[in-house]
């Protein structure tokens, strides 16, 4: 039991918590897991170990390369047919289980409700699978005329030598549409993290650049990592919309591939989920002079913040009065539900272990109402979503990341804008940040637990340690934390509610708080009899 | 539209699978292993194979649904898994103390030709299972087959490791569960206690899968066939196995092993189906048929002939597993409805012929297929070309049910939209009226809101 003196922020020390939970492990997991298990101080330079290997027999949260790579990046564009190459399985599981909302005008193409498979056989992979391949993506093409197709290698592609790129350049040719393939077979590296990149290696080789449309706007932005789970790319959009910001295309919530082909002509790239885009963001900069910062839609004060810095940027009066307006109007309707709704949560207790970003961006939700993250940590992240991007060149390139292609870009001569370059250059010199992602771990509370890669023994002790009030976590977390009777908010899937970005989004989350935290329903467990004395009966019926 | 690239023309598909009405292997052999008690499953591939089955699982059951993995790195897949299976042997002993783990395949460790066998007893040499546990192994190449086929290999492998044959019959038959819900598998149960046969179930999910809310996480939960039933099985007088594609391995290995004879027969879904396990059931246990069995049958026929005029003649499309959808199907017959769209992903070259022996005489307008490429895209483009009235099957149907606006019926796996399958059994005569009912709510609910004001009918 926590040591009531030791509390800090009124948060335990949680040193034996860690003791305890590395007793369990054999000798070298239990040393591998203690460099992933931080007690926080943000007055230090930890190190956390993240981005490695999970030890096989582990029940971790952690996903495939695949999954990242289809499941997160490319599942949302409306408009392209991925098609997945690979026994059944990964399609079918791969099909709408995310919640990647989308608004496809009539008469427009829309895949996302359909799975598209190779379904490999024994033969394919004893005799290789380009052929079914092939034949798989012609019956795609005059089925439904797809603007684009997106093959998609799972584990037994790269093993048998299947090729999918020179499929998917023969096809192209064939078919006269933009054709591309992804080498994401699951095991490629430690998880979902892999598959981000090599997802935005494919984009961006791919399709950023085709379409030198005309400006529409005035200020031309693109957000990428919002994947409009729950709709929450709907709230953002209505935002830039009243504001005037033109959003020429989202990476990848509610998009099409159209849209990601004109998005080198924006002014600044806007980055939500660091670890999962910030790649495409780096190489649109490299290529075509667009400088990105980090933003936050998560949570009412993030999302002020968050449009004042994009106003900043194109310094326009009109632009940021406007802005302001639309603060000032919506904050007057977050504080009314708020003030109603935080007096009956503040003083609670959350932890969330989720995802590249949304384990940091929801902590500043939860703040709003007044409930403490005590333990939370990523589930696919690398060290710069801990501790921020100055570490990326003191990270250490391991095997597992080298095999993943690194794409090295150079200018584009005639689409390069210097007068970006400048206007960087410019705002750097009066303290305006660029690249400005500082990670989770400066932003927690000291003794704070930090857990990479947080695994199911770890989730058990975690419980039985803090007796949190709201567990926040995946589908395959869910019922085992709701059976130790602590509610679970899935932040995956956000439990098939949401939105929760941008202002309405957090009145949402408020009013889901409300209804998780505010409930007597965990109260009501034990049977009133529970502690009654039993009674043997007379009048029981015999057998 | 939300299918809205769907016409009725169909091409030829010979590559393509498009919204499959199937999965893979390993999901199977997961559900499978979770019906023993004290079992931890493991899955032998890359992390996302655990991970995707673990959550499939979980949003059908809303349980929790333990499995762990050898996550597979590119050099495991270089140099093969045996280390990585060594090592989370290991693991799992010391962090979550099963009493089995239950290994099985994927198409990566297949392809790369890992054998299971070897490493397991290798992980036994040095000494990684402790005394009294156990890990057991089944292949389940994610190429071969479907879901149901992983389901069938792990009951084959169960029985395999842990029946044994003494020279003392017990005086029990095994019954081996087709692929169905808790709900249902406590409901043979509750059939076997009518019957007064004593049997061993396997798998067994109740109490497993629909677990009560009690406060406290409990990693093995009560349920789930034991180590000494799957031993005692060797001695049994039969085997009856529920489900041509998911119990015909284990049976043929329970008689290969153990001599104990065998015979299959369908799962106990509708009315036919029943009679012929409760008849199977009264001969394999030497029992005579108690009358409130007789009465159950009873109960179910009275409905089914009250309500007869809204079943009659009513268009069907039914996707899902052979072993659900046959006698499913046959039930729909018996009570003059036509199932005239029928797809399966599982293949399995007896489908045809059943469907024909069902399906020829009364529905001679009937498609049917299975395999490749019977998918429920195919489904759908029957359906655009001649609508049908209701539509039965796992969750994915409600995009083509609304659509096409269709009555739909939730059977079979997965159903992730609405609770229900955990706590009210489709089996046996009871669960047929269960049957009933849903149909007979969605055709109802159907006409009362799209009738005209003037045909609108208080009393139905």
């Amino acid at each position: 039991m926590p040591n009531r003196k030791n509390y800090i922020n009124g948060l335990p020390d949680p040193s034996t918590l860690k003791e305890e939970i590395l007793k369990k492990y054999p000798p070298k997991l239990a040393k591998k897991r203690a460099k992933g298990l931080v007690i926080n101080d943000p007055n230090l330079e930890q190190e956390i170990m993240a981005n490695v290997r999970t030890i096989p027999g582990i029940i971790t949260q952690r996903g495939c390369t695949y999954a990242g790579c289809k499941g997160v990046v490319l599942g949302p564009t409306r408009d392209i047919i991925n098609l997945v190459h690979g026994p059944i399985g990964c399609s079918f599981y791969a099909w709408l289980t995310r919640r990647n909302q989308t608004r496809p005008l009539e008469g427009e193409d829309n895949y996302i409700t359909y799975s598209f498979s190779t379904d490999m056989q024994d033969e394919n992979i004893v005799f290789g699978g380009e052929a079914k391949l092939k034949e798989a993506v012609r019956e795609a093409y005059e089925i439904f005329k797809p603007k684009a197709i997106g093959i998609f290698s799972t584990c037994p592609v790269g093993l048998i030598g299947d090729d999918v790129h020179s499929v998917s350049r023969d096809m192209k040719a064939e078919l006269g549409i933009n054709i591309f393939g992804f080498s994401c077979e699951g095991y490629r590296g430690v998880s979902q993290s892999a598959g981000h990149h090599i997802a935005n290696n494919g984009v961006f080789k791919h399709v950023v650049g085709l379409n030198d449309r005309e400006r529409v706007g005035k200020f031309q932005v693109n957000l990428l990592g919002e994947y409009n789970i729950g709709g929450d790319a709907f709230e953002i959009e209505k935002l830039f919309e009243e504001a005037g910001i033109t959003l020429l295309s989202t990476f990848s919530g509610n998009s099409t591939i159209k849209s990601m082909e004109y998005s080198h002509t924006a002014d600044l790239n806007m980055v939500m989920c660091h670890r999962s885009i910030n790649y495409i963001a780096e190489m649109m900069e490299e290529k075509y002079g667009i400088p990105w910062i980090k933003v936050s839609f998560v949570g009412a004060e993030s999302t002020c913040k968050s449009l004042r810095k994009i106003a900043d940027y194109f310094g326009d009066a009109d632009l940021k009065a406007k802005v302001e307006e639309i603060i000032a109007r919506e904050m007057a309707k977050v504080e009314a539900v708020k003030s109603s709704i935080r007096p009956k949560v503040e003083g609670k207790l959350a932890m969330m272990f989720v995802g590249g970003s949304r384990a940091h961006h929801y902590q500043d939700l939860f703040a709003e109402l007044g409930i403490r993250t005590v333990s939370a940590g990523y589930e696919f992240a690398h060290r710069d979503d801990y501790e921020g991007r100055k570490v990326i060149p003191s990270i250490k390139i391991d095997a597992d990341t080298r095999n993943i292609e690194e794409l090295s870009v150079t200018k584009d001569e005639a689409h390069f804008r210097p007068d970006l370059v400048e206007k960087k250059a410019e705002l750097v010199s009066k303290g305006f940040e660029f690249k400005d992602y500082d990670g989770m771990m400066p932003d927690m509370l000291k003794n704070s637990l930090v857990i990479d890669d947080v695994n199911h023994w770890e989730t058990e002790k975690l419980i039985e340690f803090y007796k949190p009030d709201v567990f926040c976590a995946g589908i395959k977390e869910k019922y085992v934390v709701q059976k130790a009777g602590v509610p679970l908010k899935q932040l995956h899937s956000y439990d098939y509610g949401g939105p929760y970005t941008a202002f309405d989004g957090a009145i949402n989350f408020y009013v889901e708080m409300e209804r998780m935290l505010a409930t007597n329903i965990w109260k009501m467990i034990d049977a009133p009899w529970k502690h009654e004395s039993e009674l043997v009966g007379s009048m029981t019926i015999e057998a | 539209m939300l299918l809205r690239h769907t016409t009725k023309e169909v091409r030829e598909r010979t590559a393509l699978t498009v919204n499959p009405a199937k999965t893979c292997q390993p999901v199977g052999a997961m559900y499978a292993a979770l019906g023993v008690h004290g079992c931890l499953p493991h899955s032998h591939g890359s992390q996302g194979c655990c991970s995707y089955h673990r959550s499939a699982l979980t949003r059908h059951y809303k349980e929790p649904v333990m499995a762990a993995t050898s996550s597979f790195t590119e050099g495991s897949s270089v140099f093969g898994g045996q280390a990585n299976l060594l090592q989370a042997i290991e693991t799992i002993f010391a962090v979550y103390e099963p009493e089995i783990i239950a290994v099985h395949s994927t198409c990566l460790s297949e392809t790369i030709g890992d054998d299971l066998n070897q490493i397991v007893n290798k992980a036994k040499d040095e000494g990684k299972v402790p005394f009294g546990k156990y890990v057991i192994q089944a292949s389940t190449p994610s190429y071969v087959g479907s879901h149901v086929t992983g389901y069938a290999n792990m009951l084959e492998a169960f029985v395999k490791y842990f029946a044994e044959k003494t020279n003392e019959k017990i005086r029990q038959i095994n019954l081996l569960s087709g692929w169905v819900e808790p709900s249902d598998m406590r409901e043979l149960k509750r059939i076997m206690k009518m019957m007064k046969v004593k049997s061993v179930l396997l798998p067994d999910t109740s109490d497993v899968l629909d677990t009560p809310m009690t406060g406290k996480f409990e990693m093995y939960p009560k349920g789930g066939t034991t180590i000494p039933e799957m031993v005692s099985m060797g001695d049994s007088m039969q085997t009856l196995g529920l489900g041509e594609w998911a119990t015909t391995k284990a049976a043929i290995m329970l008689d290969n092993q153990c001599k104990v004879p065998f015979d299959i027969i369908d799962i106990p879904v509708g009315l036919k189906a029943t009679d012929r396990f409760i008849q199977a059931l009264a001969k394999a246990g030497r029992v005579s048929i108690p009358e409130s069995i007789t009465e159950e049958r009873g109960r179910l026929l009275d409905v089914i002939t009250d309500m007869h005029q809204y079943l009659y003649g009513k268009r069907v499309a039914v996707y899902g597993d052979p072993d659900n959808i046959i006698p499913l199907i046959e039930f729909l017959v018996d009570m003059d409805m036509k199932p005239v769209y029928i797809v399966s992903g599982t293949p399995g070259k007896h489908f045809d012929s059943r469907m024909a022996e069902i399906l020829s005489e009364r529905v001679p307008e009937a498609k049917y297929k299975n395999g490749p490429q019977a998918d429920m895209f195919l489904m759908h483009q029957w359906i655009k070309e001649n609508p049908v009235d209701l539509l039965i099957g796992n969750t994915y149907g409600k995009y083509i049910a609304r659509d096409e606006k269709i009555p739909f019926v939730r059977m079979g796996f997965p159903i992730v939209d609405r609770i229900g399958h955990s706590y009210f059994s489709t089996l046996g005569y009871t669960g047929g009226l269960r049957i009933v009912e849903k149909l007979l709510s969605a055709i109802m609910d159907k006409q009362d809101a799209t009738c005209l004001e003037e045909k609108f009918e208080l009393v139905m």
